[in-house]
């Protein structure tokens, strides 16, 4: 499995052919397969090679949009700009909180809806996947309205729910899940627990590949159900779990649409709602400060970047490949 | 003989613990489903009600309003009167007084008028399922839904056929023909996936103002015409699965590669292609970013997604609307899943485990 990560980790290996000189039919079709994936390489150079390229220069310039005539160098100004700026890592100690909160929830709960629906326990299978799958649907504007107004202290529903369990949520001391720096991040949790349905499928996929033949012998040898999953279902979803903390922590780090909806730029509540893309989008295009918006842009880049380095150079640790493929 | 009756004893325990096993998982499921799913519900429920309905922290959970009644070409209020000789009954005040009043039975507003001792101040209004299908109506016509609508399909359809036709013509050059570099440069596909867009995002930014394209959808449609990695991915392990010997025969009667993939591959892999499509078409639905950055400011063609926010932004006192208008918003994208979701699951995992 993980063609994925692997495609990836063989772009690093790079697998050189010996240099046999290739048959006119070989050059032939080299020439056709390059015909075919033209349109993706020139995609490729236009819109992201070129780009990269382009904003590490526009980092050294003094580029306002309001006034681009007057753009000049500006040497390591953005960059040290970008370093200094309080917003900056305010911004990207949001980011991270909320990834520290949100990312572990979010796999674990995608985890846990697929055992949930892999057990054999459980009736009406395909209803509940819908059920489960469905919000993810969802268009994510729509969700993020539905939820602020679900959270509202005094008549939102969140709250009611709270108060049936005895405790004081309710009415207008009601819980304020929007207004607290650290409960707002449970606000965005939810509604980012919404758009679990890809993973959880991808898990429940996995867990479905698993052969049973393993639990069967060992449930003989007396395994429990939490010795089976520790044993057995971690290991062998390994390749897939790696895969939903990968795709889950880019994805994350670069959260925009919920905080943008409910806060705009604000950065409400207390600066809580100002991830790192926030930050960039206004400063880039709602100041028009390109130079200063490409050089936040890089740091994005070299944030996620180093994420993704790390978490790959950890697989080896954890995700075991097993033997289906060499 | 003890044997077996032990035997089947403990068959009949083990069946006993697997039902009450059945049971408290499916309940267990419901009730979390029902949690999940509760702001849906919520958002149904309010968006039905009426202004005040909405904001009053001690409502009804449902649609309720006061009943009222016509009478005599008045609309008059109903309440729930205690009679005197026990009993309560539904009166509409006609002429409300300080220590009595006059009402009429609504059910038989023939028989005149009721007079009753009492402050009908203290009386409790009676209320009634009141659900508003006028707030869809009203959130229609404000958020303008059919431009939004209109606008949104235009932009995800065309982008779904853009992207499908080229990333399939992408992936038959990665799933068939070996060529130098091939590994590398499917690498570098798959890297894009995890490379942050905001990288790229000034320069082109840029770039599009200069040649006039800001406001407009081109920098939304255009980049679809060069295939996306995910469709890509998808696409070549469908197309890997196809067997060969079709292919061969094709060429054997002389057929080319271009007419080989359009005549034997794409219908072939005609299940494949439904799921990007519908993949794209989701992901256009929602897209926010681009359309935000790209549109800046040019209200009258956004799409559905940021429609919505500025529409929110505008009304955030009508609470009613704002959920009428994102119900109107999901209802298209929920029932195309609800009809396709077979297609739509197998694509998922394809891109996810099938790697």
């Amino acid at each position: 499995m993980s063609d994925f990560t692997q495609a990836v980790l063989a772009a690093r290996r790079r697998g050189g052919r010996s240099g046999r000189p290739a048959s006119p039919m070989q050059r032939r079709e080299a020439r056709w397969g390059y015909a075919f994936i033209s349109p993706w390489i020139i995609g490729f150079v236009l819109f992201w090679a070129v780009p990269i390229a382009a904003s590490l220069v526009f980092s050294t310039l003094d580029f306002q949009l309001t006034d681009p005539d007057a753009t000049a160098f500006a040497g390591g100004s953005n960059w040290e700009r970008a370093l200094s700026d309080p917003d900056t890592w305010s911004s990207l100690a949001a980011t991270f909180r909320f990834t520290v909160l949100f990312l572990p929830l979010s796999l674990i709960v995608a985890l846990g809806l697929a055992l949930l629906l892999n057990s054999k326990y459980l009736k009406f299978t395909g209803l509940f996947r819908l059920l489960f799958f469905m919000p993810s649907m969802i268009p994510l504007v729509a969700g993020i309205l539905i939820w602020q107004q679900v959270l509202n202290p005094q008549t939102g529903w969140v709250n009611e729910l709270i108060g049936l369990t005895g405790a004081d949520a309710t009415g207008s001391d009601g819980i304020r899940w929007l207004d607290n720096p650290v409960l707002v991040l449970f606000a965005f949790s939810f509604i980012g627990l919404w758009g679990i349905g890809n993973s959880m499928i991808v898990n429940l996929a996995g867990l479905q590949g698993i052969p049973t033949e393993l639990y069967e012998a060992a449930q003989i040898d007396g395994a429990g159900w939490w010795r089976r999953l520790r044993a057995i279902t971690l290991p062998l979803l390994s390749p897939i779990l790696f895969y939903n903390l990968v795709i889950g922590s880019v994805l994350v780090l670069q959260y925009f649409v919920v905080p943008w909806v409910l806060f705009g730029a604000s950065g409400r509540p207390d600066g809580a709602s100002r991830f790192l893309l926030v930050h960039f989008y206004q400063e880039a295009f709602v100041f028009g400060n390109m130079g200063y918006g490409a050089a936040l842009a890089w740091l994005i880049f070299i944030v996620v970047a180093v994420l993704t380095g790390l978490l790959f150079g950890t697989a080896r640790y954890w995700v075991h490949y097993g033997t289906e493929r060499s | 003989m003890t044997a077996q009756t032990d035997h089947s004893d403990a068959a009949l325990r083990r069946r006993r613990r697997n039902l009450l096993l059945t049971a408290c998982t499916t309940l267990g499921a419901l009730l979390l489903a029902a949690v999940f799913l509760m702001p849906l519900g919520y958002g149904a429920v309010t968006a039905l009600k009426d202004k005040d309905g909405v904001s009053d922290p001690n409502g009804s959970l449902l649609p309720v309003s006061a009943l009222t009644f016509e009478y005599e070409g008045e609309t008059l209020d109903v309440y729930a009167v205690p009679m005197p000789g026990g009993g309560e009954r539904e009166l509409a005040l006609v002429e409300p007084g300080r220590e009595s009043s006059t009402f009429v039975d609504p059910d038989a507003p023939g028989e005149g008028t009721i007079a009753w001792e009492g402050r009908w101040r203290t009386l409790e209004p009676v209320t009634g399922l009141a659900p508003q299908w006028g707030n869809f109506a009203e959130a229609w016509e404000t958020i303008d839904f059919l431009r939004l609508m209109g606008w949104t399909l235009m932009y995800a359809l065309t982008t779904m056929l853009f992207t499908v036709v080229s990333s399939a013509v992408v992936a038959y050059g990665f799933a068939r023909f070996r060529f130098p570099g091939r590994g590398i440069l499917f690498g570098l596909l798959m890297a894009t996936i995890l490379l942050p867009p905001a990288v790229t995002l000034v320069p082109k930014y840029a770039v599009f103002l200069q040649m006039g394209w800001i406001g407009t959808y081109l920098p939304l449609i255009v980049p679809q015409l060069f295939a996306n990695a995910f469709n890509v991915f998808l696409l070549r392990q469908y197309f890997m699965t196809i067997p060969k010997e079709l292919e061969e025969a094709a060429r054997i009667d002389g057929a080319g590669p271009i007419r080989t993939f359009v005549r034997v591959i794409i219908p072939q892999a005609f299940p494949a292609l439904t799921a990007v499509s519908l993949f794209h078409f989701f992901y256009a639905w929602n897209d926010f970013f681009e359309p935000l950055l790209y549109l800046a400011g040019n209200r009258d063609i956004v799409p559905i997604g940021v429609g919505l926010s500025y529409f929110s932004g505008v009304y955030n006192t009508e609470p009613h609307l704002i959920l009428a208008a994102a119900i109107l918003a999901l209802a298209l994208p929920v029932a195309i899943f609800l009809v396709a979701q077979r297609v739509f699951v197998r694509g998922i995992v394809v891109t996810g485990v099938d790697k």
